[in-house]
């Protein structure tokens, strides 16, 4: 038994799904709306593959005005809306309920302007973060977050969940390269915000949508910053026999006046993972960090230089340049299939709390404690570079209970995070898997204020409810009559 | 009106006098250093609260590129403490003294309030970019936290940005957390003088999607303005390949260099009285509106951020008539310095993003009282 709970479904909203198909049907095109219950099954949940619902119907517009058209029918029924990129979703920030309409953007997948003097693109959000910079790296330029799923996941949900990626030191997140959006709001109306210049005009609304995660609106269009391709790039290994001393190394290097544009860290957990799944030759140690440098090849070797006089100066078991495109390519290798050579020896659960970078050995010193203490193993593979941790917790989804102990475990690593002065989520969104865990990170006014911005977008609580604010703080919002099960 | 300005010792004491004043109506113009307000009259009953008694940094974590300080501490004590670690805040916080004629200590409160960014926004972001978490007083006397001290943090609402140049009209900053980065070591003017503005942008367009990561793309008095910055090796060696690449210019260095890109930064070109706008836009579109604001209101304009920030200058350049040279142009004005007896002027927002704008107001500061003047901006 899965112990996130939902709202119970609204049984009027139910009983009326023949009115509010028929009603959709026949204001959208053709095969726009889903409703077989054999094919709504296949938007049941997202990542967080624990949890799932189908949805009442599914709705795919092409264009935003048809996703206007949609949400106004919703919104004038009464029916919740939970807007769907590409599911990708670690914490359920896409999980339907029984009685809700997903609306997706994943036919608005035109890009709809390059413009390299300006430096952006314009894309409707169903395209997939990685085909951004396809489109564009022919002509030397670069959209630079970019997450794991960055070949599934849409833009619509980087903005939604403000994603990060590796290269963030650098580069920052989705809301430092986001210039303007296209949204509709929860009563329909299509509104602008930001566009192809450097400022939002009036309040920083823009701002506010980045990382909502579907709380606000839905963004169908996206204005994106785009960067020039930098010359070069080349990857270091560094392995460590302790983890604080490599975490040490990490503040160091930060510290040098070097700002590489990754450091990722990996511990031994992972690294006999990766090794058995990939070969890449990784050493057997108890933290390995691999850390990016770009530039021209004298700046490379310049900054690469300043790496290796730190590194060499905490007594690394292992030192690697890389020589080539072949002996980089091999060192990226192993970190780029962490997860999925993990998910080969285990079922596993994946939190993304964040930490001060200097925080990082005691957090790490700490999560390993509390791993023994519950019996279950963390592997720990993370962007160290921003201190955005990612612990895996290890456990057999086959073993009746072992899953709410992997969440028990969870809810602790994440009150360590933030403990230690960092918050719950980096990059992978509060969805319904942190949002009881928000008392922790705020206090009751905190928490209301933001569900007055929420209110005055979505008076009615119609988008994505049940989401990120906790049950008991929403409930009044979300429906006076509402009861809640387990 | 009252002189004296209030002048709370600490965070709860800066709410009891919110609170207090959301009850009576009260309205409070808020101040840290005074060098970001527009000198104007201010109601009778209104009174000055002054942030200087929250002050102090309260944690500097140069290993995690991270900086907490209360909102009134001076912007030159966090930039000697950040110096002595050679970081730097990167997004060149203008200094609003020479445009508006204050005097007093700008302070990192009202530089977050502001949003205020300098020649470096154009590579590396604008104040928002870098700003990690809040706290502030909201118009009710609350108490508010948002966001963190961490670079990545997608946990809650981010109200940050919202208050973020907001100018003290949804909440008082108390406490602001930044992103902070190495300082460049070394940096470099490359100047190319009998440009227009037209050429000036098409020399930044052809600039900045280079990998040769310009820091600053200005144009003033018929000369073009190119930014390297860097450590020596990087510094030299993009100097070569924009020389290679855009032709011989005059290379300016040391204090010169600096000295021109404060200048930039602050805008020193326009102080003085008279009326001044902040026009920000697609640097493309930036020629012609220049162009308009000259032929038609005689406007002097000076160009930032690769022609994505025009500041224009004039002796009464009439809201009205500084929109009509925006037509067709994608991007907003601001009247950052009304001429005497007229008041400063917001960008235009669409209908509904306004009425969300005022309901979002309502909410913060449901009594009216924080900063009246810019909230009717």
């Amino acid at each position: 038994m899965s112990s996130i709970a939902m709202p119970l479904p609204d049984a009027g909203l139910l009983a009326a799904k023949d009115r509010i198909v028929r009603a959709l049907t026949e204001a959208l095109p053709p095969e726009t709306v889903i409703f077989d219950p054999a094919e709504t099954r296949a938007y049941e949940c997202d990542a967080l593959t624990a949890y799932r619902c189908p949805p009442l119907a599914v709705v795919l517009p092409r264009s935003t005005e048809e996703v206007a058209t949609a949400m106004r029918l919703c919104h004038a029924a009464g029916v919740k809306v939970v807007p769907r990129g590409a599911g990708t979703s670690l914490a359920g920030g896409a999980l339907p309920t029984a009685d809700s309409v997903i609306i997706g953007v994943a036919r608005l997948n035109r890009i709809l302007e390059t413009d390299f003097d300006n430096r952006f693109v314009r894309v409707e959000t169903g395209v997939t973060n990685l085909s951004v910079t396809g489109a564009i790296v022919a002509d030397g330029f670069f959209y630079a977050p970019d997450p794991s799923s960055q070949l599934a996941c849409t833009i619509a949900g980087n903005i939604a969940n403000n994603s990060g990626g590796a290269h963030c030191l650098r580069y920052g997140v989705t809301a430092n390269n986001l210039l303007g959006v296209r949204m509709v709001m929860a009563d329909g109306e299509i509104v602008e915000l930001g566009g192809p210049y450097l400022e939002p005009e009036g309040l920083d609304l823009l701002g506010l949508v980045c990382g909502s995660e579907g709380q606000l609106g839905i963004v169908t269009e996206a204005t994106l910053r785009i960067l020039p391709s930098p010359e070069g790039a080349r990857p270091v290994l560094i392995g460590f026999d302790n983890a604080e001393v490599a975490g040490e190394c990490v503040a160091r290097i930060i510290r040098s006046g070097v700002l590489p544009v990754a450091i990722e860290y990996m511990d031994r957990i992972c690294i006999e993972a990766v090794e058995a799944f990939t070969h890449a030759g990784y050493p057997m140690c108890e933290a390995l960090l691999i850390v990016e440098v770009e530039g021209a090849e004298a700046e490379i070797a310049e900054q690469l230089a300043t790496v290796e006089q730190i590194a060499r100066g905490l007594d690394p078991v292992e030192f690697r340049l890389s020589r080539g495109a072949e002996e980089a390519a091999l060192i990226w290798k192993g970190r780029k299939s962490a997860f999925g050579a993990m998910g080969q020896i285990n079922d596993y659960m994946c939190l993304d709390g964040t930490v001060p970078v200097s925080a990082l050995p005691a957090t790490l010193r700490r999560i390993g404690e509390l791993s023994k203490a519950h019996g279950l193993d963390v592997a720990n593979v993370f962007h160290a570079g921003d201190g955005n941790m990612h612990p895996l917790i290890l456990y057999d989804a086959n073993t009746p209970g072992d899953q709410d102990r992997a969440e028990v475990l969870g809810a602790e690593i994440l009150r360590v995070c933030v403990e230690a002065g960092g918050c719950l989520t980096g990059e992978h969104g509060v969805g319904i898997e942190k949002r009881e865990l928000m008392h922790e990170q705020f206090a009751a006014a905190d928490l209301e204020i933001q569900m007055q911005v929420k209110d005055v977008f979505d008076p009615g609580w119609l988008l994505n409810p049940a989401k990120v604010f906790p049950l008991d703080a929403s409930a009044p919002r979300r429906d006076p009559k509402a009861g809640e099960r387990a | 009106m009252t002189d004296m300005a209030t002048r709370p010792g600490d965070e709860a004491e800066l709410a009891v006098t919110i609170r207090d004043a959301a009850a009576s109506g009260t309205p409070l113009f808020i101040r840290g250093g005074g060098t970001r307000t527009v000198a104007a009259p201010i109601p009778d009953n209104a009174r000055h609260v002054s942030l200087a008694g929250l002050s102090g940094i309260r944690i500097y974590d140069p290993g995690a590129l991270t900086l907490v300080a209360a909102a009134g501490t001076p912007m030159h004590e966090i930039d000697a403490l950040l110096a002595s670690e050679n970081q730097s805040l990167p997004f060149e916080p203008m200094d609003h003294r020479a445009i508006l004629g204050t005097n007093g200590a700008p302070t990192i409160g009202g530089a977050v309030a502001t949003n205020a960014s300098g020649p470096r926004r154009v590579a590396a972001g604008a104040c928002r970019d870098h700003l990690l978490g809040v706290r502030f007083v909201d118009g009710s006397g609350q108490i508010i936290r948002s966001g963190g001290r961490v670079m990545k943090n997608v946990t809650g609402l981010d109200l940050g940005k919202l208050l973020c140049g907001a100018g003290g009209t949804l909440g008082v900053l108390t406490e602001v957390a930044l992103k902070v980065l190495p300082a460049p070591r070394l940096g470099t003017t490359l100047s190319y003088p009998d440009r227009d503005r037209s050429a000036a942008v098409t020399l930044f367009c052809d600039a900045l999607r280079t990998p040769f990561e310009i820091s600053g793309a200005a144009w003033r008095d018929g000369t073009a303005h190119l930014r390297i910055e860097g450590s020596d090796t990087q510094v030299a060696y993009r100097r070569e390949r924009l020389l290679a690449r855009f032709g011989a210019a005059e290379v300016i260095e040391g204090a010169a260099h600096a000295d021109l890109w404060r200048g930039f930064r602050d805008v020193t070109h326009f102080a003085g009285p008279g009326d001044l706008w902040r026009i920000v836009a697609r640097p493309t579109d930036a020629p012609a509106i220049c162009a308009a604001l000259r032929d038609r209101l005689g406007a002097a304009t000076s160009l930032d951020w690769g022609g994505g920030l025009i500041w224009a200058a004039g002796p009464d350049l009439a809201p009205s008539a500084v929109q009509n040279c925006l037509t067709g142009a994608k991007g907003h004005a601001r009247r950052l310095r009304p001429p005497a007896g007229a008041a400063p002027v917001a960008e235009t927002t669409a209908p509904r993003v306004a009425a969300v704008s005022r309901a979002l107001k309502d909410r913060f500061d449901p009594a009216h009282i924080l900063n009246p003047r810019l909230a009717a901006m």
